[in-house]
């Protein structure tokens, strides 16, 4: 394969400055579509092009492609909103109270980190003591477990964040229920009901459901993505850079973002969103709140190392964009995230059964 | 190194296919003999790769892992069937990702300008029926996906290998000797596999598109008589959009798409058990038609 790592940051520069678009040849485009399909962000290049005015400069052949997924990301908002209008109508009976996450609170907030965005499932939040019902009810009305066997069941019941997967028998979209946004296992265990007391009701067609606040969403959408293995790195970081755009033209979100990490006991996570989206993104973070980021870190790892781990965690998953190093940093954030997710006795336990159980 | 980016077109599309597997280069060299190869200049849609899925599946029961873009659309396959499982993935390439087009599952074959449009379920002898129209002398536009131009209302040909399944690759290899089939890959998810080489006139013309005038929706049963009957336009819209995978994606558009199709054709169900039946019927009704 030639030109192995050309062009690692081309998507990322184009989403933060869309005017490089105009300075863009063909074998640049080629890449850009690409990577924005192997990062799932074609639906959000295509609106930030439009939007920027820049979208003229794609060639015919890339901009079908272009035109494609933001046809794709419409029919998807479609979609999600038809599922929790059913998720509404099967839910309301119970009086409990439902969280959006994630995606769905984006979309159902219409907030501009939905805009072109594509929607793989959709997430929500119940307290832990309604989860039977939950479940009985889901189940009537069409919604069934697609990890079936007996270690997968024990995997998420005892130690996960959320329920089995679930699936509809008919549409096959994906379904999570989490009753708190960490696996226990991974020894963090904020107390969800901080997360239902601070949780805004949405206006209008969707009141039924609630969102988290705003501090909470941005701090449990860092945890999905620090905590996690970065499949879809670059896709969450946009997402994040999105909220923080949003919510930081308030000037006081930024110390009650901080703030309510320390709480939380999740301030790590918030530290590397900040500093990796201003690295990426340009985030719009104050000059006050970034200087001050470091001293607030508390790591065991040494800061170049971090560095070198989300650089090559945060490239789109397409060879135009690796490095040689690339794989083995792919390797590392696998093995960091278990690492995080759970104790060494269990992670022990979780991957002599992956290796020799399940064979 | 087999081969690094061989630029080959794909429908509406042009894909540069990477793969170290020498066995594969083989039956590519062989079945895609006729294919253009694209220089460095053309536009390249989708970057497709086949490999190992990891370092251990090189060696222990080998494996081979298709991926397209970084994405990955189907579980690794016994190494051996790395063709049939490229074929699987440049279908998936076309009715994912050609939204300009109805992508209907159907053969396509072509005379005199005009298409004929075979739509089915697997099973239904539909890519046997292709190679025999074929075989005795029509354009082989697809024999497995229909691109309808939205705008235009043609069909752009494919022109890729046939696909041919258990009982019908030793029916097709029976042709005559000029047909070429790949090796037969046994065990796979839908038996044993072989593809026909598209004939060199049909690859020549892949440029061409067709007005689609017939569809017939064939039926293969063993002993059998044969029955024709022109299907109602309603019934032919119902039956098309249920073959159509990305109708949901086109929406009205898509609609409106298939509602012009049904429009400017003729719809027939044809059940037969022999070519010596179906054949004839086929091109009695072509010649009501054109």
């Amino acid at each position: 394969m030639t030109a192995i790592g050309a062009n690692p940051h081309l998507l990322a520069s184009v989403l933060s400055k869309p005017d490089l678009a105009a300075e863009l040849d063909t074998r640049k485009w080629e890449r850009l579509v690409w990577q924005s399909r192997a990062a799932e962000l074609m639906g959000q290049l295509h609106h930030t092009l439009r939007s920027t005015g820049n979208l003229d400069c794609a060639p015919e052949e890339a901009r079908r492609h272009l035109d494609a997924a933001w046809t794709i990301s419409e029919k998807h908002a479609i979609a999600v909103r038809h599922e929790l209008r059913g998720l509404q109508e099967i839910l309301q009976p119970l009086g409990i109270p439902v969280i959006l996450l994630k995606g769905a609170a984006y979309c159902a907030q219409n907030n501009r980190a939905s805009i072109g965005r594509i929607f793989n499932d959709i997430d929500i939040l119940v307290p832990k003591s309604a989860l039977p019902a939950v479940e009985e009810r889901l189940t009537w009305a069409g919604w069934f477990a697609t990890h079936t066997n007996a270690y997968d069941e024990r995997y998420y019941r005892d130690w996960m964040h959320e329920i089995p997967p679930l699936e509809h028998k008919n549409r096959a979209t994906a379904l999570d229920v989490h009753h708190t946004i960490l696996p226990p296992t991974s020894g963090i265990r904020p107390d969800p009901n901080d997360f239902f007391t601070a949780a805004k009701p949405l206006a209008g067609e969707w009141s039924f459901f609630k969102v988290l606040s705003r501090e909470d969403m941005v701090i449990h959408s860092a945890c999905h993505l620090f905590f996690g293995e970065f499949h879809k790195g670059l896709r969450d970081l946009l997402d994040l850079h999105a909220l923080l755009t949003d919510f930081g033209a308030d000037n006081q979100f930024w110390d009650a973002l901080l703030d309510r990490a320390d709480h939380l006991g999740l301030t790590q996570p918030v530290v590397d969103v900040l500093q990796q989206s201003c690295r990426i993104y340009n985030t719009p973070v104050p000059a006050s709140i970034r200087d001050n980021l470091q001293i607030r870190a508390s790591t065991r790892w040494p800061r170049w190392m971090r560095a070198w781990l989300f650089e090559h965690a945060l490239r789109p998953n397409h060879y135009s964009a690796a490095g040689v190093t690339t794989p083995f940093g792919h390797w590392m954030i696998f093995a960091r995230s278990h690492w995080l997710r759970m104790p060494l006795p269990l992670l022990i336990y979780h991957i002599s059964h992956k290796l020799f159980a399940e064979k | 190194m087999a081969f690094q980016g061989l630029r080959i077109p794909c429908g509406p599309f042009n894909v540069s296919i990477h793969s170290d597997l020498e066995t594969l280069a083989c039956v590519l060299h062989k079945i895609y003999a006729d294919f253009p190869i694209a220089d460095e200049s053309v536009y390249v849609d989708f970057e497709v790769q086949l490999k190992a899925p990891n370092h251990l599946r090189k060696f222990v029961r080998p494996q081979i892992s298709f991926s397209c873009d970084g994405r990955i659309p189907f579980k690794p396959l016994p190494i051996g069937q790395a063709f049939p499982m490229l074929e699987w993935g440049l279908n998936w390439v076309i009715s994912s990702h050609a939204h300009s087009y109805l992508v209907i599952h159907a053969a396509v074959v072509e005379k005199n300008g005009r298409a004929l449009i075979l739509a089915a379920d697997p099973g239904s002898g539909k890519s046997t029926l292709c190679a025999a129209l074929v075989h005795r002398g029509w354009r082989l536009l697809s024999d497995e996906l229909a691109l309808v131009d939205l705008v235009s209302g043609n069909v752009l040909p494919i022109a890729r290998p046939i696909s041919l399944k258990n009982a019908s690759i030793g029916v097709v290899g029976a042709f005559g000797a000029d047909v070429e089939l790949s090796p037969v890959c046994h065990d796979t998810a839908k038996g044993s596999i072989a593809h026909m080489k598209p004939p060199a006139a049909s690859v020549d013309l892949v440029a061409l598109s067709a007005k689609p005038i017939l569809v017939v929706f064939p039926k293969y049963s063993k002993d059998t008589q044969l029955v024709s009957e022109t299907v109602g336009s309603a019934h032919a819209f119902l039956e098309i959009a249920r073959h159509t995978f990305n109708f949901s994606v086109l929406a009205g558009d898509g609609f409106d798409a298939i509602g012009r199709l049904v429009d400017g054709v003729r719809a027939c169900r044809i059940s037969y058990s022999s070519f010596d039946q179906v054949i004839p019927e086929i091109e009695r009704l072509w010649r009501e038609t054109e």
